[in-house]
């Protein structure tokens, strides 16, 4: 796009002349409280933290909190917001030559040193190249020189960087906390030299967790599969570690509170980091361990230290698995004594299907904001649950709802999902069957009120988990089983939501693609693909068409067997856990056989012998794996 | 012990382009960051009881914006005190004038609302004889029917002034109107604006003051 505006005062201007033009205006002048201004000429590192979505998605992602909140707190360095702009305000910046800027002072993109770009899902990339393109940045990092930003990215889409490979400079794998820091001394240690673009990645190289792809060449055999990466230099180490942090730092507690509504409006508090249930469907699981806790003493001083920054009236506990934080009763009491004093609601969610559970949701139900209790079973047989690992069995998710539905909740969401490996029609029919049990429970003891909702998503193989050699269903695959799911729940009264299959293809060949499906990115974009994350923007023909121009099968990537010993193209990106343990957990997957929450017994998933050394300097019960003993040599 | 506020403040530009439902929100944790403790409704779903006297719409400036505010603190507060606190307490695009204590009886302010002041600059050039001609032109009309949302009605008898402002602080040209703003009458600056042939986006609207039926509080 042809930049006509550069100055942010100039922008301002046009913004009061066009705003009114727009939907949502809000979303587009900055402004809200704990918002951080600083000093734009006088401080030496400029960061733009981007959320390549809308600002009501964007605003309230945790990881780019935490990173404001430390960048803004250097004196040398600041931090300010972006996220991308609706196609009505995108059509009105286009036609007037106006960048995309930073919410904080208005200076175009272009203009900062350094743009961190956060990546959770994979139907976000079609918004970086806009975001670049709206920039007036080159897309490929090839064609950047020493006066564009350096532009970094991060989040659980990069622990496979392949596919955005060709747009990023550098990767941060895993968590930012620190690393962050070593990134904003090594860019000003690079300046001060006046170095070299090429300088900048080396020096980049150096720090541990952080990934420069121009640096490593992935070669391909005749069939499509990686033949080797090559590593382009002896710096370029030859497998990238994710970071982890050996503590979970203090939570943010003074996040921006949005003027205008936004999903997630609430102060959100993360309790613990990983799990250790081992679900083999779940990337989270397998690219966050190891668990971590934090005390319920510092959750409370930071919900405390929150309200009062915020005046929030609602806090989410988060985690992946709340139920297993280890002193979640102890804190559920001492939160909902607080809750009740002051007209506050608690969210809980991701709770393990037990009545412990309703009995938790129960003491911080006070002002109750939702009539709703949401579970994820995932899997309505036993053979299947075995082959995922989450074995629940069918009476105790009876059992929970039944308790449910007694307890005062009218409405219970179920969260399961097809196209599970090795999964039936059996296996489709029995989430019918025992969603009809579930509610005639609920009938039973609330009457006509009580109500069910499905929501069925579709299974997509990613990559470091044991399910990463599997291939996905087919489109045919997945409609049969959601035609029969469909039939089986008729005039049941149970509510459905499911993913439509052309979005789970999107979701395959992002996730599981490599090097060279940048190019399908590309054409995607060119094409006009963007919002590929909203059903009204999603467009499957246009992604046919770029797979086209791109020359490659989008068959190669969603619907093939992986050999055992294939090389992935993710395969020189570690989250620490080895692949002969994801290989075991496969193996195990296809017999039934079920591994126990690790808390209990340690499989070697490969996370402490990575990180031994952090363990030792981080010795306690808050972080759940073994304790590695000093003197021992792993 | 309920106590009743009436709180006069400006809406500022970092607030501009909030909805008056959102401004609600606003309100509602900028008084608990205050430690002012609001009163709920009884009932099913108690909601916290605070009352705009007249929706700002989204995009205007507000400079004597009024706000009701029922307060259960633990002690009796003087309007001193909820004015000292609510000013200590950051609040982005809100800038308190005013706080006074008023009878719990006291009738509601949405209902008593008559007109409402307005000032509008034109932020594209305009030449200000070309304007004031159009305006003349615009009082002179018996009748300026428009429509909005698919209504046709009658702008006219909503416009109980209009003048070119004076001394405007920028180099903007100005206006100001008295729009009536009774239940199903209420007259909107930008149709004055697009009515006298200007662009209704380009504009700053800052509405500076609320008529009352009777004296209010």
């Amino acid at each position: 796009m042809n930049i006509r505006v550069t100055e942010p005062q100039e922008i301002e201007v046009w913004l009061e002349n066009n705003l009114m033009r727009v939907q949502k205006p809000g979303r587009y002048v900055g402004g809200e409280l704990n918002q951080v201004v600083k000093e734009w000429s006088s401080t030496p590192v400029k960061v733009a933290l981007v959320f390549p979505d809308l600002y009501e998605i964007g605003v309230p992602n945790l990881a780019l909190t935490i990173l404001y909140e430390a960048i803004n707190q250097r004196p040398d360095a600041l931090a300010e917001r972006v996220y991308l702009p609706a196609t009505d305000m995108e059509d009105l910046m286009r036609a007037a030559g106006i960048p995309i800027y930073g919410l904080e002072t208005k200076h175009p993109l272009g203009q900062f040193d350094i743009i961190g770009i956060t990546l959770p899902y994979e139907t976000l990339y079609t918004n970086v190249l806009n975001l670049f393109d709206l920039a007036g940045i080159p897309l490929l990092a090839a064609e950047r020189h020493e006066n564009h930003p350096v532009i970094i990215a991060g989040g659980h889409a990069t622990f496979n960087p392949e596919p955005m490979a060709p747009f990023i400079d550098a990767f941060v794998i895993g968590e930012g906390e620190e690393v962050i820091h070593e990134i904003l001394n090594t860019y000003k240690a690079w300046r001060s030299r006046s170095g070299s673009r090429e300088d900048l990645l080396y020096s980049l190289l150096e720090i541990p967790g952080v990934y420069v792809p121009r640096f490593y060449i992935p070669h391909y055999h005749s069939d499509g599969t990686i033949q080797s990466i090559e590593r382009t230099t002896n710096f370029a180490p030859a497998t990238v570690y994710k970071r982890v942090v050996g503590r979970l730092p203090a939570p943010p507690t003074r996040p921006i509170v949005p003027s205008i509504d936004v999903v997630h409006n609430r102060i959100a508090i993360e309790i613990m980091r990983g799990c250790t249930r081992g679900c083999r469907f779940c990337h989270a699981g397998m690219v966050t361990r190891p668990v971590r806790e934090r005390s319920v003493e510092e959750i409370l001083h930071a919900i405390r230290q929150a309200l009062q920054n915020t005046g929030y009236e609602e806090v989410a506990l988060l985690s992946l698995s709340s139920s297993d934080y280890s002193q979640i009763t102890h804190l559920v009491e001492r939160v909902s004594q607080e809750a009740t004093q002051q007209h506050l609601v608690i969210s809980l969610p991701s709770l393990r299907i037990e009545t412990v559970s309703v009995e938790l949701m129960d003491r911080l139900k006070g002002k109750r904001q939702s009539n709703s209790f949401t579970l994820a079973p995932e899997a309505a047989t036993d053979r299947m649950r075995a082959v995922i690992n989450k074995p629940i069995e069918t009476q105790q998710l009876l059992e929970t709802t039944q308790a449910i539905y007694k307890h005062g909740w009218t409405k219970v969401k179920l969260y399961f999902m097809i196209g599970h490996p090795t999964e039936t029609l059996e296996d489709v029919r029995a989430i019918a069957e025992v969603s009809r049990q579930v509610l005639a429970e609920g009938r039973r003891i609330v009457g006509r009120r009580a109500s069910l909702h499905l929501g069925v998503s579709t299974f997509v193989p990613k990559p470091h988990t044991p399910f990463q050699w599997l291939p996905c269903d087919t489109p045919e695959q997945i409609q049969a089983k959601q035609r029969v799911l469909l039939e089986s729940l008729k005039g049941s009264g149970i509510k459905i939501n499911w993913t439509d299959p052309k979005e789970t293809l999107l979701e395959a060949w992002l996730s599981r693609g490599d090097r060279r499906m940048a190019e399908v990115i590309y054409h995607a974009w060119s094409l006009g693909a963007k919002f590929d994350a909203w059903q009204d923007h999603f467009d499957y023909q246009k992604w046919m068409m770029a797979f086209q121009r791109a020359n490659l099968d989008p068959a190669f990537y969603t619907h093939r067997q992986r050999s055992l010993d294939e090389t992935f193209p993710w395969d020189h990106i570690s989250p620490g856990v080895r692949k002969a343990y994801l290989k075991q957990e496969y193996l195990n997957s296809l017999q039934g056989v079920l591994r126990p929450d690790c808390r209990l017994r340690c499989f070697a998933c490969g996370i402490l012998p990575t990180y031994k050394e952090l363990r030792r300097q981080y010795p306690g019960p808050h972080w759940k794996c073994p304790e590695v003993p000093v003197h021992a040599r792993a | 012990m309920l106590q009743r506020f009436r709180i006069d403040y400006a809406k500022t530009q970092p607030l501009r382009y909030v909805s008056s439902l959102d401004l609600q929100k606003i309100w509602e944790r900028y008084l608990r960051r205050a430690g002012l403790t609001l009163a709920y409704s009884h009932g099913f779903s108690p909601q916290p009881r605070l009352q705009q006297a007249h929706p700002l719409p989204l995009g205007y400036l507000g400079a004597h914006e009024l706000i009701d505010i029922w307060l259960e603190p633990a002690v009796e507060l003087t309007s001193t005190e909820v004015q000292q606190r609510l000013i200590a307490t950051p609040q982005p695009g809100i800038e308190i004038n005013r706080v006074e204590a008023i009878s719990l009886e006291a009738p509601t302010l949405a209902k008593q609302v008559t007109a409402a002041d307005y000032t509008v600059w034109l932020l594209d050039p305009v030449d200000p004889k070309e304007l004031s001609q159009r305006v003349s032109q615009l009082l002179n009309a018996s009748s300026l029917p428009r429509e909005r949302r698919g209504k046709v009605y009658d702008l006219r008898p909503l416009i109980e002034s209009l003048s070119l402002l004076t001394d405007s602080p920028s180099n903007l040209v100005g206006l100001q109107m008295r729009l009536a703003a009774r239940e199903g009458a209420s007259g909107r600056p930008e149709e004055v604006i697009a009515a006298l042939g200007f662009d209704p986006f380009a504009v700053r609207i800052l509405r500076t003051r609320l008529h009352f039926h009777a004296p209010s509080g």
